[in-house]
């Protein structure tokens, strides 16, 4: 049983690594086998989604590395082998743009390894070890086309914002050890002691917001949209963006041990939902529209679990998770087949190209939150969550989704236009198109398309306790007989008013006035912020204290050094102007004494009796005079 | 058989030295190879024979001086026998990296060979005597690698600086050891007896005052701020093999000599100024990260990060003192961390440095702006020095993260500001280290002017051979710990409840 577990981790982990490290040999034949790894995995996932195995193993001193497939954790391997799955095969029909296809297809398949392992930890080092791999991933894919300036940059922006955040996780690890929490079981971090169970929330709900990217972290989702289509399809849909909010999901009970928790992440979550919404709408970049929108349904799932609904946000996951895979696999085929993303020059590619048109069609519908679609029910689950604490936040809830409905119908609108007969003047403006399709990119659109319309079952009572009963909140509140209809009203009011407004164009104006228009298509400025506030600054510390390093530390060694050299120096002169003068004068004088002691020896006789008078006479009156 | 693994090296570099007869280049560093590889593998079965749970192991007596309590006392435990298999791995690989090298081969072999010795010596070292003699020989041994085959005049002022600076660390690492001496009854150097013995308890300022000389001696060494000036033109000058063995084994004595020495030696002492430590090592993380942050030439950049992970080990050890007689396992966390780390900072910054060695061969300069687009012409250059920086970054998968996360969740409750000070470090690393990747690897090509034939050749077989291993290593370390943290676990439990007496 438990090594259907490892097996689950091992099989994209290994195929990835080994993918990576053929280098180009493995080019050719490399789609086959990630799509082929993944099938495996997910063979691997629907098993253990039945059996529920369990496995773990020490790491470190006290602590173990423990997996476990339980009822989340089994929607979520599930979720996650399928999206991998649908989006390897779309890339496979797309080899041609991503040439390098053993280290792309090894990259992914590292990537979706290590959600599989995130979304089965039940120990916070190696959720940690998987949430951390998963982040460098999406650097290398994010950045794959890395001739390309703008793209490589825009991979560091995102590692380097996810990975502020995740500093979090490593200061709540220290944190729940320190509280008690001494095997770090993700369980057990609820029962975290005394002080110590603030800063542990801390770091898990700044980490969670980071990866998810909701407020105030969502700009790097903006630049993530710099990676190939498929990168961005699994990225928004079930791996880096869905695993914060998996992570509160899953530590729900923790956010309930503080007061604060459970409403700063309902709020955080709210508050992205509505004010991402905005941002979506006022975009023009269709896949810009579509990761502002993974902001806002996020907020959603975030939402849920600040407010305990965890079967409410699992749902509002999975059906997330189709739908937005199957919008970006959708835009990445007319950016394949156009080479433009923008929405003016993607008027009348759904009718160009029809089944790729019908598969946005159903996706965009469901985003939109229409009834009987899946996210229109898995919304009303959460806002029945947030309705049971309170009114406010349902009210923005509902709000959020009106403004869901808003940007849904402007980018369908779009595609769904006549061909116009100077459309060709706005193709091939960030890559050459192909003008085609590929086979392979239909299969997995359809069956994605087919999950985001099926999902609606959601709505169905009995589907929705088995959901609850399976991820252990039984108690979880149901849509009363009001809300239902009422977001269904919503819903359709808003896309029949933005379908309406954007119909009177030309320059349609769904936001206005032109300020909030341009604050929101510029993701709400957040990017300038955290340049201006954490980035400069720190570029600028950090050259400063390297000139201090410089200045101040070694110039003090230096000085130092030239001290002591000026020391011995003076050590030098003093001792030869001192010391070894002195010992100079001594032999000088003694010289000139010894000279002054000659001249008397002078060999005469009479002199020498002369001298020996006179010494005589001196000595006498000596004593005479001393009488 | 631990003497012969430490004497191995030093008696081919007499042979090598003494052979009558001129010998050719590839000759010496053939022996050389084999010398190393010999020693690997006699270190391997040390390794194999090793009771993880049976304290110290492979003793070895003999007097040397017994008038003055000196003697040759050898020995090894979970502290010493990972930095044992490091130094043997690394000298190995840099054997092998050597083969491209062309400057009188015969004396650079033989004074790596030298240098084998003395790393592996100090590291099975029982007597203080012994273990400054070591100490003092890696001094001079470095100081002849980098003036003799560093970068020119530059160079040799370079190794004077670090010759002077570090052995004015060592002098008072000297200082330490007399006052040890003196105060133990009857008057020993021997580093198990003195362990036992805890002849500082109760000694009060003298106690502080031999463990300032001592602290002052290994944080010269580490390096920790403020006295880590002489590293980075060390590190900028010497060849790559030389700071790869300075900043992969050398560094490591200064942080061996705090486990090995400063905390079971004076633990009561340690505990009461444990802060110090733990400041001066969030210090160092943070203070080398920023520095390393701001520097334009890579090899420096590199050197900077040394002090931010040395800063890591120090905050660690500091962070074990103050929770002695509280939580048992967060200070064995804690030391493990700090020797997984030195073990892990060897393997990769060893590696790093080789590479960027690579670099200056092609390039001729280490200056970042002057290269961009390397992934294009050498694949597996940039491959290589990517898995190398993430690995250095802390990326789980690899050893780093196996240390750091020990360090950080073992120290958060000794000292929970200056932990999460010294967490930061970790984004410094990543922000510096990619930005470095993306400026010199990725983008459009642009190779530097003064390059010597206008092409950039990607990895050759002896440099692919020399790094490989060291990040295959790494990986190993960061995907299956518990072999390496079953050997250390053990001994760093045995040094904690040493600290906690």
């Amino acid at each position: 049983m438990s090594a259907l577990l490892w097996l689950l981790a091992a099989v994209p982990l290994t195929a990835g690594t080994a993918l990576l490290l053929t280098g180009r040999r493995l080019d050719r034949p490399a789609p086959a086998l990630g799509v082929a790894a993944a099938a495996a995995t997910l063979g691997l996932a629907v098993a253990s989604a039945v059996l529920r195995p369990e496995a773990s193993a020490p790491l470190f001193a006290g602590i173990r590395a423990g997996l476990r497939v339980d009822g989340l954790s089994a929607v979520m391997t599930v979720v996650v082998a399928a999206v991998t799955l649908a989006v390897l095969v779309f890339s496979a029909g797309e080899k041609d743009r991503l040439s390098q296809g053993g280290r792309f297809h090894g990259l992914m398949l590292l990537f979706a390894g290590a959600m599989l392992i995130t979304v089965t930890a039940t120990t916070l080092p190696l959720l940690l070890m998987a949430w951390e791999v998963m982040g460098a991933a999406s650097w290398a894919l994010i950045g794959f086309w890395w001739r390309q300036p703008q793209r490589t940059r825009a991979a560091d922006t995102a590692f380097l914002t996810t990975r502020t955040a995740d500093l979090g996780l490593y200061l709540a690890a220290g944190a729940a050890l320190a509280g008690g929490v001494t095997a770090l079981d993700l369980d057990a971090l609820a029962g975290a002691r005394g002080p110590w169970v603030h800063l542990l929330t801390a770091g898990v709900v700044a980490a969670a917001f980071g990866k998810s990217a909701q407020l105030p972290f969502s700009f790097w989702l903006s630049r993530a949209m710099q990676a190939p289509s498929p990168v961005s399809a699994l990225l928004h849909a079930a791996t880096m963006a869905a695993a914060g909010a998996y992570l509160l999901l899953r530590l729900h009970a923790l956010l309930e041990a503080t007061a604060w928790g459970g409403p700063l992440v309902a709020w955080t979550g709210a508050a992205t939902a509505l004010l991402l919404g905005v941002a979506a709408a006022a975009q023009r970049d269709l896949k810009q529209l579509l990761a502002a929108s993974t902001c806002s349904q996020i907020g959603f799932m975030v939402l849920a679990a600040g407010t305990g609904g965890v079967a409410a946000g699992t749902a509002q996951l999975t059906a997330h998770a189709a739908v937005k895979a199957g919008l970006f696999l959708a835009a990445g085929a007319w950016l394949y087949a156009l080479g433009t993303k923008q929405l003016p020059a993607l008027r009348g590619a759904a009718r160009a190209w029809q089944w790729v048109g019908a598969a946005f069609t159903a996706c965009a519908l469901a985003l939109a939150g229409l009834p009987p679609l899946s996210l229109w029910a898995a919304k009303d689950e959460v806002l029945a969550a947030a309705f049971a604490q309170s009114a406010a936040l349902y009210a923005t809830g509902l709000a959020a989704a009106a403004v869901s409905a808003v940007y849904s119908v402007k980018a369908l609108w779009y595609v769904l236009r006549e061909t116009p007969g100077d459309a060709w003047q706005g193709y091939d403006t960030e890559e050459s198109g192909t003008r085609r399709v590929t086979p392979l990119m239909r299969p997995p659109l359809l069956v994605l398309a087919a999950a985001a319309v099926a999902l609606g079952v959601l709505a169905l009572p009995g589907v929705f306790s088995a959901l609850r009963d399976a991820v252990g909140t039984p108690d979880e509140p149901s849509p009363s007989a009001w809300q239902l209809p009422l977001s269904a009203a919503v819903a359709l009011s808003a896309a029949w008013l933005a379908w309406r407004i954007q119909g009177r164009g030309p320059g349609p104006r769904l936001l206005r006035p032109a300020a909030v228009r341009r604050w929101a298509a510029g993701w709400l400025g957040l990017e300038q912020a955290a340049r201006t506030l954490a980035v400069r600054p720190v570029l600028a510390l950090a050259r400063a204290t390297a000139v201090f390093d410089d200045r101040v530390v070694d110039g003090a060694v230096h000085r130092a050094a030239r001290a002591a050299l000026t020391a011995a120096g003076l050590a030098r002169r003093s001792d030869d102007g001192g010391v070894d003068a002195l010992v100079r004068a001594v032999a000088r004088t003694a010289r000139r004494l010894g000279r002054a002691a000659r001249r008397p020896q002078t060999g005469l006789l009479h002199q020498y009796y002369a001298q020996a008078a006179v010494g005589f006479a001196v000595l006498t009156l000596l004593l005479l005079s001393l009488r | 058989m631990l003497t012969l693994v430490v004497f191995l090296p030093l008696a081919v570099c007499a042979g090598l030295l003494l052979w009558p007869r001129p010998v050719s280049d590839r000759v010496c560093t053939g022996v050389w190879i084999a010398a190393a590889a010999v020693d690997l593998a006699l270190a391997a079965a040390l390794w194999a024979g090793f009771d993880p749970d049976g304290g110290l192991q492979y003793e070895q007596r003999a007097d040397w001086i017994p008038t003055a309590g000196v003697g040759y006392h050898v020995g090894v435990d979970g502290l010493s026998l990972p930095l044992l298999a490091l130094t043997c791995v690394l000298f190995l690989a840099v054997a092998v990296y050597s083969l491209r090298e062309t400057r009188r081969v015969r004396a650079y072999a033989c004074l790596f060979l030298f240098l084998e010795t003395v790393c592996l010596g100090l590291f099975s070292a029982l007597d203080l005597i012994l273990f400054f003699v070591y100490f003092d020989l890696s001094i001079v041994g470095m100081y002849f690698v980098i003036a003799g085959w560093g970068h020119g005049e530059r160079g040799r002022a370079a190794a004077l600086k670090f010759f002077l600076y570090t052995f004015i660390g060592s002098l008072a690492l000297l200082l330490g050891f007399i006052g040890l001496y003196l105060a133990a009854s009857p008057h020993t150097f021997d580093i198990t007896e003195l362990a036992a013995a805890d002849p500082l308890a109760g000694r009060g300022a003298y106690a502080a005052l031999v463990l300032l000389a001592l602290g002052v001696g290994l944080a010269v060494k580490t390096p920790a701020v403020p006295f880590h000036t002489w590293l980075p033109p060390a590190h900028t000058e010497a060849p790559a093999a030389g700071s790869a063995i300075l900043a992969g084994v050398l560094l490591k004595m200064g942080t061996y000599g705090f486990v090995r020495i400063a905390m079971p030696l004076l633990p009561g002492v340690w505990r009461e100024y444990a802060l110090a430590f733990i400041v001066v090592g969030a210090v160092s993380a943070v203070y080398g990260a920023l520095v390393a942050l701001g520097q334009t030439d890579v090899k420096r950049m590199i050197a900077y990060t040394s002090v931010n992970h040395m800063g890591y080990v120090v905050l660690a050890v500091g962070a074990a003192g103050v929770l002695s007689g509280t939580d048992d396992q967060a200070r064995t966390l804690a030391v493990t961390g700090a020797v997984t780390q030195m073990v892990s900072h060897g393997l990769i910054t060893g590696a790093l440095f080789l590479l960027t060695g690579v670099l200056y061969e092609r390039g001729r300069t280490y200056a970042v702006e002057a290269y961009s687009g390397l992934a294009g012409p050498a694949p597996r250059f940039a491959a290589a020095v990517a898995v190398a920086a993430f690995a250095s970054l802390g990326i789980p998968g690899f050893s780093g993260f196996i240390a750091e996360f020990q360090i950080f969740t073992g120290s958060l409750a000794a000292q929970a500001t200056a932990t999460a000070l010294a967490v930061t470090g970790i984004l410094l690393t990543a922000a510096l280290f990619l930005r470095a990747l993306r400026q010199m690897f990725l983008g459009a090509l642009r190779l530097p002017p003064g390059s010597p034939d206008g092409r950039f050749g990607d990895l050759a077989v002896p440099e692919t051979t020399a790094v490989a291993p060291l990040l295959g290593l790494a990986l190993v370390i960061g995907v299956l710990p518990r072999p390496l943290l079953d050997v250390i676990e053990p001994a760093s439990r045995a040094v904690a409840g040493l600290v906690a007496r």
